[in-house]
């Protein structure tokens, strides 16, 4: 094992040049940015096995990696916020091509106004797009996981979105175990996906089509999708045996007798985490596969356990209804004999996460006319 | 070329593809094809190619044809481009094909990156002067005058066709170049010599649309000639955006603007004066060409 002290940012970018990538095409934004010059700097190192490219947008960023993807090679790029909505046309067209791309999203606010703070809403508003999306913890997760996702998307042909907070993740620096490359791309191999467009080979891809037929492609795409979490955690079985650590979609860790769970994605996870010894009575599960969204899995965990109440922490909002999280977890658990109560902490906008909001909110019990939405400045 | 290569087998578009009769634009790419086959990758942005193309598995050419969005042909091409580099297809000539929209309008940005970076593919515009797959309305590319369902009669757009290739020169890229249906072996002679660079190569081709010109389908050789001889559509190339060369010079064929307007129904609400003025702009315009031509260091 060799621990660096690296950022998030490092981390994806490490995990990026350890997966031997053949090309790189990303456009600066902040918080992404470190992943964008680390990549450079690794090629200008001579360290990077394929080429990287700085285009003109991000929606040209992510247009390249179609292109090359298409004639069969491995690509990876990276954004955030502003960066992520630019690019909406072409993320919707990646996953109904079905394009094996690599993205990581550092998650950060859009505006209007401008804003730097981590709000999640930039990903979770891409949730319809056809991609899967993995929500990372801390920047180990970040390196392991990014790796992972070339093999996730190869095997199933989808893109994959790899997420994690700005400035929490991407800008803090933890001791992260980065594989020797030889070792990581001994695990991670080649590409072995089929290329799309072979010189010499007559094909129309992705021309004019029908609604019948879509409706045969948008089947097909939902149903190889259903079967991320039971891809995701095969490879994880591999990589646990190799590095000795592995992740499951969704993980829970509920003390005995606890009736009350966080649920969090991304960052918040870790800090309730750390901070699970003080809130008493509470579990934390952990969601890490946003789409497909793991319901079964979640299903379990809460009828194991006989949770009664679960405290989500939406540091994000969807106008109008709620927390993105919330709304996910309230469809997933319906068919439930027994649901739990819902409790969404909102910290849109991105505040953090502090011991105020987390002991105000796992103190408000059902019982307290609990109102099923709380803004996190409230409980300060 | 032999006239003998001019048969079925060398072709690389089928007949029985989706395109209107009299179609420029498909006219366009069936001799593009011929000249660059058969070892090809192309790249198609939103446009009537998307139409003409057919629908999977049906296809009107023997190549491969990777569809795009419609700002992002310039990466895309860009991308391909690479990713078959890093496959080894390196003899593969990759073509991006988009219409003037994908061009001059929502594609310049990616366009201007590519040849800004001298991304090495061939980048052609087949130009019909408005959105014709969407039915005609205006783009950057229609003419001053021209009628459109955005510029209904008896409105007509207003303001000066955008000059793309004095923005194409103004990247420096090696090559860049017009076209002209009617000059088909002036056509194939810069395809050739594109292709045997390297680097980002432009080639501009009008291509008239019979529905959206308002001309009979058979008039499109005959609208594409006199765009060339009234020097409404001039026929030149660009080596690094310097060194300008006019292809064809039509010093005993000039014809008045108006006859090439008056062949056209999208131009019957212009009156004489703006005719007048039009030809004193055309006039404008290819003095400024012939002294960007006779001020370059041309290599004999």
């Amino acid at each position: 094992m060799a621990y660096e002290l690296i950022s998030g940012c490092q981390a994806a970018a490490l995990a990026a040049q350890r997966a031997g990538v053949d090309l790189v095409a990303a456009y600066p934004i902040t918080p992404q940015t470190a992943i964008v010059e680390t990549l450079a700097s690794f090629e200008a190192q001579g360290e990077l096995k394929g080429e990287f490219v700085s285009v003109e947008s991000e929606y040209s960023a992510l247009s390249y990696c179609n292109g090359a993807v298409a004639a069969g090679a491995r690509v990876f790029t990276a954004t955030s916020s502003h960066g992520l909505a630019y690019m909406h046309e072409m993320i919707q067209w990646c996953s109904g091509a079905r394009f094996p791309i690599v993205m990581v999203n550092v998650n950060r606010t859009v505006g209007a106004p401008w804003v730097l703070d981590p709000d999640q809403g930039d990903s979770l508003s891409q949730r319809d797009t056809g991609w899967m999306q993995i929500y990372c913890a801390n920047a180990q997760e970040v390196f392991d996981i990014t790796l992972q996702a070339f093999l996730l998307s190869e095997e199933l042909l989808l893109p994959t979105m790899v997420v994690f907070d700005g400035f929490y993740i991407s800008h803090t620096y933890e001791p992260v175990d980065v594989p020797e490359m030889d070792q990581a791309r001994e695990f991670i191999g080649p590409p072995q996906f089929q290329a799309q467009v072979v010189p010499g080979v007559q094909a129309n891809l992705h021309g004019l089509s029908t609604g019948e037929a879509q409706l045969q492609l948008v089947r097909k795409r939902h149903e190889d999708m259903l079967r991320a979490p039971e891809i995701f955690a095969d490879i994880n079985n591999r990589f646990e045996k190799v590095f000795g650590r592995g992740y499951m979609p969704v993980e829970a860790l509920i003390p005995e007798g606890a009736k009350t769970a966080f649920l969090a994605a991304g960052s918040t996870a870790e800090t309730v985490r750390w901070f699970l010894p003080e809130l008493e009575g509470c579990g934390l599960i952990q969601l890490r596969m946003f789409r497909p969204f793991p319901k079964d899995e979640l299903g379990r965990i809460v009828e194991e356990h006989g949770l009664d109440r679960l405290i989500i922490i939406d540091r994000n909002c969807s106008t109008g209804t709620g927390g993105y999280f919330a709304q996910e977890v309230r469809a997933a658990l319906y068919e439930l004999t027994e649901r739990p109560v819902i409790q969404d902490l909102l910290l849109a906008g991105g505040i953090d996460l502090t011991e105020d909001l987390l002991t105000g909110a796992a103190q408000k019990s059902p019982g307290d006319g609990l109102v099923d939405l709380q803004w996190g400045v409230e409980l300060r | 070329m032999k006239i003998t290569d001019y048969t079925m087998e060398n072709e690389l578009m089928y007949s029985g593809h989706n395109a209107c009769p009299g179609c420029g634009g498909a006219l366009a790419v069936r001799y593009l094809t011929r000249a660059l086959g058969p070892n090809l990758a192309m790249a198609i942005t939103a446009s009537c190619w998307s139409i003409i193309a057919g629908a999977p598995p049906l296809t009107a050419l023997k190549c491969p044809i990777l569809h795009c969005p419609f700002p992002s042909a310039g990466a895309v091409g860009s991308g391909l481009r690479r990713g078959l580099n890093a496959k080894g297809h390196y003899d593969t000539t990759v073509v991006v094909l988009a219409g003037d929209g994908g061009t001059f309008d929502i594609g310049l940005q990616a366009l201007s990156g590519a040849a800004q970076r001298n991304e090495d593919y061939i980048f052609i515009c087949y130009d019909n002067e408005a959105y014709m797959n969407t039915g005609m309305q205006t783009s950057s590319a229609t003419p001053f005058g021209a009628r459109t369902t955005t510029r209904p009669y008896p409105l007509f757009k207003h303001g000066q066709k955008k000059d793309i290739m004095r923005i194409m020169a103004a990247h420096g890229i090696p090559y860049a170049a017009t076209a002209s249906l009617a000059f088909p072996q002036d056509m194939e002679n810069k395809l050739k010599k594109a292709q045997e660079m390297k680097g980002f190569r432009f080639m501009h081709i009008l291509s008239p649309c019979p529905p959206g010109w308002g001309t009979d389908s058979s008039d499109t050789i005959h609208l594409s000639r006199l765009a060339v001889f009234t020097n409404f559509f001039p026929l030149y190339e660009i080596i690094n955006g310097e060194q300008w060369r006019m292809t064809y010079h039509p010093e005993k064929t000039r014809t008045p603007l108006k006859e090439y307007l008056e062949a056209q129904r999208r131009f019957r609400q212009v009156d004489e004066v703006t005719i007048e003025a039009l030809q004193e702009e055309v006039d404008q315009d290819w003095e400024g060409l012939l002294k960007r031509v006779s001020t370059s260091n041309v290599e004999k």
